[in-house]
């Protein structure tokens, strides 16, 4: 575990919080900003981070299963 | 574009607006213009200069000075042609025998007060009192010498009424001998700056032009120096230093400051490759005919003598510079960037583009990461100023412009400025506004500081919500509560232009007694009833603006601060006309452009992300390449990254990463992990001190391209001088990109700009050819829209409907708490410019020296804290020394600094939070202590040894 994975865990509880008052699926909107703006690498070690056990709000370990890793087709493209 | 100079033509009043058209004749010629214009600017529009010296278009008519009589059929007398309002038939003749000997009379008696030394006068050829001698014939003063200001003796001994010279301005002299007393600088100062720095004191003879008191310089005085006064002085009495040094100019460059986002357009008054002065240009559309401090005098660091000018290399940071070829530095530099790719993958290296350069070369650094290097790690300093407008106004709009031009602050009636200090940062904006406040306009502040614009001279009472950092969201939530609880808001908009059901569940989520005034005054500390008049003021002005900067951005939620600004701005329906708005003030000069240039790692140029499939084809068609569709690294990524051990090489032009940056000692223990950082600058600035390889940059004045400025105007940079360095800082790229195989063959920044329009839907009619036509143009500029949008959202939302989004108000995690019990939030000053880099090499170094400390009385004196001490500030990330300075200005709990000056490195203090949504960093809120200090910390200590370490500089090898 780095100091840059906590960070990411971080950031996208800063997104949960921010969502969480949203109407519509925050999780999936956690998910959503973590695609457009998150190179993959960094979705990489957000989704192995939180596979390993890292603590996290729900929401954002609800997020996990809907960011998209290198492997799977891009969603807009 | 050069021009000869030929003078600005002066009307001699200002331009009158009203839809009632007045004929008259004047001198026999037939003239149409505006109800309300002046006999004297009537006469000008027919091409009748009228002789005058207290009249200039600058400033509103005096009819001082008695020179520009006239004689009007039907009318008695002689009146002053700049106070007498035209009528509809009016005859008018400018010269008959009567006027004339009026005037000889008049100018007779301003000579007998003036001394005769023309020809080395450094006024000389550019003298208004000069011409109207001229113009009108007078050919002998028949006064005997008497009593007078200039001489400095008399038979009697020195001359009582004789005053030196006052030079403790550095970029101007006052001469107190050569004045007319026309009042024009005092006017100026009232009038186009609003300082009120200037007055006249005495009376009749004894009438002078002062600064201040009595016993007060213009440099003790309220004077900021704007140099609107020297501007307008028709003598030698108030004169640049540099025309008394070398002279009058011979040609004219126009182009654009390159300071802040306002984008002020100026003349370069030139006299071969040497610039003499820069003055405002009173067309452009940014400043019309106005300046501060910085863009007019503050342009010295373009010749500073710590200008680099040769390509340097190193082994490693702690070796001294190398001077090199430009062949060597670049090589040097490509094949390392190139290795680190082979050795750590595509994705480990990245750029920075600049805010200060100009689109073109923002382009072009952008385009060398995805198209050259193959990567999106590109980003742009925008990322710790403004990247939250971006995304905040594009949620909610569906374009991250600010809708407005400048030019509407002139019809708001209410203008709500949030988290901004304009008359220290945007100080031409604020000049604007103050005008418009004298004139009635109501001011809400939203500050945790009593920023200067609360003191406007002459302007009504001023709103101020003094807020804890941090708690703008909490604050414009309430504010849209009671609006909401009040029913003060638009409904026929929010049902033509939003969404109403979208509304009334925004409205339901306000309602919540969470969101009330009493309770955000325990939050935010703003009284309850402050919150309520700022609510009703905002909603029951006819036409009410929101102006914002980065006390807005600066913060974890800085997103969710936009987009509030934005609901209050849709609720009450000012959205769409003159007046109103939601307008982000910018920090540099070239912010928007770079945002618009593609600058940030998820979206091409125009706005247009990465993983859109069709926009991707079209940069691949465009550029040869295969481009990445994922997103890339930003700014405090990249650091991250590097720390990692996976970022391994950057190109940074014209950024001061490590000084400007949050939490110092992150970067730069970033960047010394780094194998290849290529810096390119005019100066060895901070971030070289951890460089490989430094490239010499070129200064605004030695380049062409454009700007684009905080209301979306795109703007002329022209070259006045040769670049000292060799290059414009566009071919260093394209040399750099070249060495790693780009073959790019641009020969000018319009070739770039066609590029750039053929690509960006929002910039397809944009050209060098139309900029040069129509001086600037705000984009979007396309077939829709062929001289561009002065305002957006007139007949609805980019996005189609605006968008209300639930603004709920998360506290920071960097909270006061026992051991770092003080926030501490940091601006900046008039004088200084960003990390200082320029500034700091100029005479601007009279103003502010160094980074002050403001803290409130009560706190400085729980710590044993006086006035000028210097003292240890402490986060959780680092801590530095300044001097204090004990002012009510910051409430208790809060400090203020500027970070301009890199030995006091504020930002060793600040820390890593970032907004949620685009990693912003949080530079407004650290939480600190304060306490009494003796001596640089340690940081700074070493620090300075590794600066003094990394700067050496070894000589070119002997070939």
């Amino acid at each position: 575990m780095t100091n840059s994975d906590d960070k990411l865990i971080r950031m996208a509880g800063q997104m949960a919080d921010f969502f969480r008052s949203q109407p519509g699926a925050p999780a999936e909107a956690v998910a959503g900003h973590i695609n457009a703006f998150w190179t993959p690498r960094m979705r990489q070690d957000f989704v192995r981070h939180l596979a390993e056990g890292a603590e996290a709000d729900p929401i954002v370990r609800d997020a996990a299963r809907f960011v998209r890793l290198p492997e799977q087709t891009p969603a807009r493209a | 574009m050069k021009d000869f100079i030929i003078p600005d033509r002066d009307y001699g009043t200002p331009a009158a607006k009203s839809d009632v058209t007045v004929n008259l004749l004047v001198d026999g010629i037939a003239v149409s213009v505006p109800s309300g214009t002046s006999v004297m600017r009537a006469a000008a529009v027919a091409g009748i200069s009228v002789p005058k010296l207290c009249a200039t278009d600058h400033v509103s008519a005096f009819g001082s000075c008695r020179l520009c009589v006239v004689q009007i059929e039907g009318m008695r007398g002689t009146p002053a042609s700049c106070t007498t309002p035209v009528a509809e038939g009016m005859v008018v003749h400018t010269q008959t025998d009567d006027i004339a000997r009026i005037r000889k009379g008049v100018m007779e008696l301003y000579i007998s007060d003036h001394p005769l030394d023309c020809l080395t006068c450094a006024a000389n050829g550019d003298c208004e009192l000069q011409d109207m001698a001229g113009a009108v014939g007078l050919r002998e003063v028949r006064y005997e010498p008497g009593a007078n200001h200039f001489a400095r003796r008399d038979a009697e001994g020195p001359n009582p009424e004789y005053r030196p010279k006052d030079q403790s301005n550095p970029y101007f002299t006052f001469d107190p001998a050569k004045c007319i007393v026309c009042s024009r600088c005092v006017r100026a100062c009232e009038e186009v700056q609003g300082t009120f720095a200037l007055t006249i004191e005495g009376r009749g003879f004894d009438s002078r032009v002062s600064a201040g008191m009595f016993s007060d310089s213009f440099l003790s005085s309220d004077c900021v120096s704007c140099g609107a006064c020297v501007q307008v002085c028709p003598t030698a009495t108030l004169i640049e230093n540099k025309v008394i040094e070398i002279g009058t100019p011979e040609h004219i460059v126009k182009t654009t400051c390159a300071y802040c986002g306002v984008g002020c357009s100026f003349d370069a008054h030139m006299r071969g490759e040497e610039v003499v002065r820069m003055v405002p240009s009173k067309d452009g559309k940014a400043n019309r005919g106005h300046s501060c401090v910085k863009g007019r005098f503050a342009w010295g660091y373009a010749t500073h003598q710590d200008r680099q000018l040769n390509p340097m290399i190193r082994e490693k940071i702690t070796d001294p510079w190398q001077v090199v070829t430009w062949d060597q530095a670049l090589d040097f530099a490509a094949t390392r960037m190139r290795k680190a790719q082979a050795d750590h993958g595509v994705d480990s290296v990245g750029v920075i583009t600049s805010s200060r350069c100009t689109n073109e070369e923002t382009y072009l650094v952008q385009k060398l990461a995805r198209a050259v290097l193959g990567t999106n790690n590109t980003d742009t300093c925008a990322r710790v100023c403004h990247s939250p407008t971006g995304y905040g106004l594009r949620t909610t709009f569906g374009t991250s412009a600010g809708t407005h031009d400048f030019d509407s602050v002139e019809e708001t009636d209410l203008a709500l400025v949030i988290g901004a200090n304009p008359t220290d940062g945007h100080p031409v904006f604020a000049s604007r506004l103050r005008k418009r406040l004298r004139q009635g306009a109501g001011l809400i502040v939203l500050d945790p500081r009593e920023i200067d614009l609360l003191k406007t001279p002459h302007m009504g009472q001023g709103l101020h919500l003094p807020l804890r950092p941090g708690t703008n969201v909490a604050v414009l939530t309430s504010i849209a509560q009671v609006i909401v609880a009040e029913k003060l808001y638009d409904e026929e908009f929010i049902k033509t232009r939003c969404d109403w059901d979208e509304f009334l569940a925004y409205a339901e989520f306000l309602l919540d007694p969470r969101h009330s005034p009493e309770e955000v005054e325990k939050l935010s500390g703003v009284p309850a009833d402050g919150i309520r008049a700022a609510a009703r003021a905002y909603a029951s002005a006819p036409r009410a603006s929101i102006y914002y900067g980065l006390g807005v951005t600066e913060h974890s939620q800085g997103s969710t601060t936009v987009m509030s600004i934005a609901n209050l701005a849709m609720m009450t329906g000012n959205i769409g006309v003159p007046g109103t708005g939601v307008n982000p003030l910018r920090g540099q000069n070239n912010v928007q452009g770079s945002c618009d240039m593609g600058s940030f790692p998820h979206e091409y140029p125009g706005y247009r992300h990465v993983s859109d499939k069709a926009t991707r084809e079209l940069y691949e068609r465009v550029w040869g390449v295969p481009l990445s569709p994922e997103p890339g690294l930003r700014i405090p990524n990249m650091f991250d990254e590097a720390l990692a051990g996976r970022f391994r090489g950057l190109y940074c032009q014209g950024e001061d990463i490590v000084q400007s940056d949050p939490d110092t000692r992150h970067v730069t223990s970033a960047l010394s992990s780094m194998e290849i950082v290529i810096v390119q600058d005019l100066f060895l600035n901070e971030t070289s001190n951890y460089a490989h390889v430094f490239l010499p940059g070129s200064s605004f004045l030695e380049k062409d391209g454009t700007f684009t400025n905080a209301e979306r105007r795109i703007n002329m940079v022209r070259r006045a001088m040769t670049p000292k360095n060799g290059f414009e800082d566009w071919q260093v790229t394209q040399m750099l990109a070249n060495r790693m195989g780009a073959n790019w063959t641009y020969t000018h920044p319009s070739e770039i700009m066609s590029e750039i329009a053929l690509t960006t839907p929002s910039f397809a009619g944009v050209s060098y050819d139309l900029l040069d036509r129509e001086g600037s143009v705000q984009w979007p500029c396309n077939e829709k829209a062929p001289l561009g949008t002065p305002l957006m959202h007139v007949d609805g939302f980019v996005r189609g409907k605006g968008h209300f989004i639930h603004t709920e108000y998360v506290a920071t995690e960097e909270r006061s708490g026992p051991r770092f019990p003080l926030l501490l939030t940091t601006g900046r000053i008039l004088s200084q410019y960003n990390v200082g880099a320029q500034t700091r090499r100029t005479d601007n170094l009279v103003w502010h020296p160094e980074d002050i400390l403001e803290i409130h009385p009560s706190d400085a004196e729980n710590r044993g804290v006086r006035d000028g001490d210097l003292v240890r500030v402490a986060s959780r990330s680092g801590e530095t020394t300044l001097r204090a300075l004990l002012t009510e200005r910051v409430a208790p709990g809060v400090v203020y600094t500027t970070f301009h000056h890199p030995t006091t490195q504020a930002n060793v203090v600040t820390t890593d939070n970032s907004d949620w949504a685009t990693n912003c960093p949080e530079f407004k809120v650290t939480a600190v202590q304060v306490s009494p200090s003796n001596g640089p910390s340690e940081w700074q200590e070493e620090y300075g040894h590794h600066s003094e370490q990394s700067r050496r500089i070894l000589p070119a090898a002997a070939e």
